[in-house]
């Protein structure tokens, strides 16, 4: 009973917590929900007219939606960047990046959850999907597995810290043996969550410009760059308005993650480059869609574009020690990584899939204004859950909050 | 008249035209100096073309919408009947015991329907309850009756299709006879059948060859191909789809269980031919236009946000009959029987033809066959 009553003590301070903050605070909050009213709105929409209200169609069947569902996977992977060596190798820096690390991925994959409802045609009938009470296709289809590990990961990420900041709310100590079991399940099934959304694409011999091996890996570094290099941006803006402490040691040691992963990631992109256009063959036809066009249809190459641009203006910032131990260049060039990311392999990697269609139709995708602000109300949603997460976290943390018998 | 076409349309916007025709300049009220075509009008559009010039006066607000307008004898009766009629259906159905009934009916298979299982997993009586309910709920909606089966696979058949592209001539009489048999969304103009016009010369350059064409048919130094589902002996559309809502059945057939698919469009991603199609608003079907012999697998009319495709017509082919783009051809280009019938012409045909089968690389195994003469 004393467990209930600490609980409840918990959540109303959460509460009182979170309502509670400066000017500037509030009024990040109420754009926050208005972005979010406004993307439900868009959203009642499309539940009403259907999927037509989307740029999507017979001809390129994914967009928006997908896009940003497999890029917030790999953000949501990437917050093992900072368990690992926590929990793992016991590199007490990184302790304090670890709970808003974990905090970005609950809130990463309530974003997912959110972009994959947003996309599917009934979602009234979405207890379909649901094990024991609907037909579960698993193991035949990867769509299967990537439900059980994205809720197994959501359930991990939130039972962690919940814990941790359980005992630390009453005073205490957080045991290790109840929790860096955990921690190291989690590390094991962060690559398991961004390599089964891989295969999800991976495994469809119908689409040759996903049908690489290259794409699980290419998929994990990218996510091991993205993912740490929000979380520096996040941490930044932290350090400045909050006063939970980050050392300048932790942020360099994640630019250190980040800096690796994007190398790797440029290095297969090299890779993926070189197969595609020393030797083109009729596969080929996606990648020159989106790096040069095809048929005169050209939309995707200034994204395209952009992204490798700041994506290897980023890498070189980064490789140089004296500019990433910088923080200001730091910053800027986690921000263009993130950007470049996302678009890689977001857009970038989804719609060119499509196109051209299976019989050699060039149909091009642009996402209409209602698509658009559904997804900018589920980045939205992401940003508040992530807030209310943290707000709460750093209060703990700081010693701010309390548990008072 | 459809027999007439040489090419393609899906002669939806008849009564646009009809409407469009009331006045040489477009306008829709007013004199226009083309009134001569209004004398050659029949009634039925002259009182079309009235309507419409009522309704396109300047906005009136409540009383004067309704009283304060110019209007014909004919028409004015004409509206008095049908508020008369509305008004008197009102009456019965708020005063009725039988409607309500009907109401408290439609509610329960509503529920029913929303929260049945997967009709792959049904027992045969499952079956015959949720088409028994889909036809009530049909007639409780737009007072007529069809017929929908819930036939199984009989055995020892296997469906498979052959198509001749020496003979196919780009009529696209097989896309009309398929849109009118499967009771596909008008609004859209979904086609599950696409025929790709390709170059003499060429080979089967598929990239080149245009599934989208509004020209005279054949057109010189072309041939024709055509394509729909191929229905897989190992589809990988059915390997990814997250709920088992898509199948391949004893016969061969691939189908769709409409009611059980949530629409994440995955198979569509996985399959290589384009066989799929997506309901992206609500598929509209006008009510005489809807063909009421209907199969719950098959043609039976869809909701929005669900993924379709064809069926090799089930609710004929299992019905002994050849599906509806075989019957149409008027060329005699497309084969369709039981594989595994030795007397049946589509064994025949993979006896004794050149024959071939698209992206055979893949390993989908498509009982689809091309061959030439």
């Amino acid at each position: 009973m004393g467990r209930l009553k600490v609980l409840k003590s918990l959540i109303k301070d959460s509460l009182d917590t979170i309502t509670h903050g400066s000017k500037k605070y509030h009024i990040w909050m109420a754009v926050l929900t208005l972005t979010m009213l406004i993307g439900m709105y868009c959203y009642s929409i499309q539940l009403d007219e259907g999927l037509s209200v989307t740029g999507m169609s017979d001809r390129v069947s994914w967009g928006l939606y997908i896009s940003n569902f497999t890029f917030l996977v790999g953000v949501a992977a990437a917050a093992v960047m900072l368990v690992m060596p926590t929990y793992v190798l016991k590199d007490i820096d990184f302790k304090q990046a670890v709970l808003i690390g974990e905090g970005l991925a609950v809130a990463a994959l309530i974003m997912c959850l959110a972009f994959v409802i947003a996309d599917m045609g009934g979602p009234s009938v979405l207890w379909h999907m649901i094990p024991g009470i609907g037909v579960f296709n698993f193991p035949n289809s990867m769509l299967t597995w990537d439900v059980l590990v994205l809720n197994g990961y959501l359930f991990l990420n939130i039972s962690i810290p919940f814990y941790i900041l359980f005992k630390h709310y009453q005073g205490k100590d957080a045991n290790p043996k109840i929790y860096i079991p955990g921690a190291i399940l989690s590390v094991f099934w962060a690559v398991g969550i961004h390599l089964v959304t891989a295969f999800l694409y991976q495994g469809l011999q119908a689409k040759p410009f996903w049908n690489t091996a290259l794409l699980g890996p290419r998929f994990l570094a990218s996510a091991f760059a993205a993912g740490p290099a929000l979380i520096i941006l996040i941490l930044a803006i932290i350090r400045t308005f909050t006063a939970f402490k980050v050392e300048d040691k932790t942020i360099k040691k994640i630019a250190l993650v980040v800096t690796v992963a994007a190398q790797i990631n440029l290095i297969m992109l090299i890779s993926e480059l070189f197969k595609e256009f020393y030797a083109p063959t009729h596969h080929s036809e996606s990648a020159y869609y989106l790096y040069f066009g095809l048929d005169g249809k050209t939309a995707l190459l200034p994204w395209i574009w952009t992204a490798i641009t700041l994506n290897v203006l980023a890498t070189v910032i980064l490789t140089f020690h004296k500019l990433r131990n910088n923080l200001k260049v730091l910053y800027f060039a986690c921000f263009i990584l993130f950007i470049a990311i996302w678009i890689e392999k977001g857009f970038g990697l989804i719609v060119p899939g499509f196109i051209p269609g299976p019989y050699g139709k060039i149909a091009e995708y642009t996402p209409t204004g209602i698509e658009i602000g559904v997804t900018i109300g589920i980045w939205a949603l992401g940003a508040f859950v992530f807030t209310i997460l943290a707000k709460t976290a750093i209060g703990i943390e700081t010693k701010k909050l309390r548990y008072k018998k | 008249m459809a027999n007439t076409k040489k090419w393609f349309s899906l002669n939806l916007r008849n009564n646009k035209t009809a409407n469009n025709d009331s006045c040489g300049c477009g306008k829709t009220s007013g004199g226009c100096g083309s009134s001569e075509n209004l004398h050659h009008m029949s009634d039925v559009d002259f009182d079309a073309a009235v309507d419409a010039s009522i309704a396109d006066e300047t906005p009136k607000d409540g009383f004067g919408q309704v009283f304060d307008v110019q209007m014909d004898r004919r028409s004015a009766f004409k509206k008095l009947t049908a508020s008369l009629l509305i008004g008197a259906g009102a009456v019965s159905t708020s005063c009725s015991v039988i409607a309500d009934d009907d109401a408290k009916e439609k509610a329960e298979i509503d529920w029913e329907e929303q929260f049945k299982g997967n009709y792959k997993l049904m027992t045969d009586d499952e079956k015959n309850a949720t088409v028994d309910r889909l036809v009530r709920s049909y007639q409780i909606r737009t007072g007529k009756t069809i017929s929908m089966s819930s036939k199984n696979a009989e055995e020892d058949v296997l469906f498979g299709y052959a198509f001749n592209i020496s003979k196919c001539q780009g009529y696209m009489d097989c896309v009309n006879a398929c849109i009118e048999e499967n009771n596909q969304d008008r609004n859209s103009e979904m086609q599950y059948i696409r025929i790709h016009e390709m170059k003499d010369g060429k080979g089967l350059n598929f990239g080149e060859a245009d599934d989208n064409y509004y020209h005279e048919v054949p057109a010189e130094g072309h041939f024709y191909m055509g394509t729909q589902c191929f229905h897989c002996d190992n589809p990988p559309c059915v390997e990814v789809c997250p709920v088992q809502a898509t199948w391949r059945e004893e016969d061969g057939l691939v189908v769709v269980d409409y009611d059980w698919c949530v629409g994440c469009r995955y198979c569509m991603a996985a399959c290589p031919y384009d066989g799929r199609r997506f309901n992206w608003s609500k598929p509209e079907v006008p009510e005489k236009e809807v063909n009421h012999n209907q199969h719950y697998l098959g043609n039976r009319l869809r909701k929005k946000g669900v993924m379709e495709k064809c069926t090799f017509c089930v609710q004929r082919s299992r019905a002994g009959q050849n599906p509806a783009c075989v019957e149409a051809c008027p060329t005699g280009a497309r084969i369709f029987g039981n594989l595994l019938d030795p007397e049946s012409t589509i064994r025949w045909v993979l006896e004794n033809k050149k024959v071939f089968r698209l992206k055979e690389d893949l390993g989908t195994e498509p009982k689809f066959w091309y061959f030439m003469d």
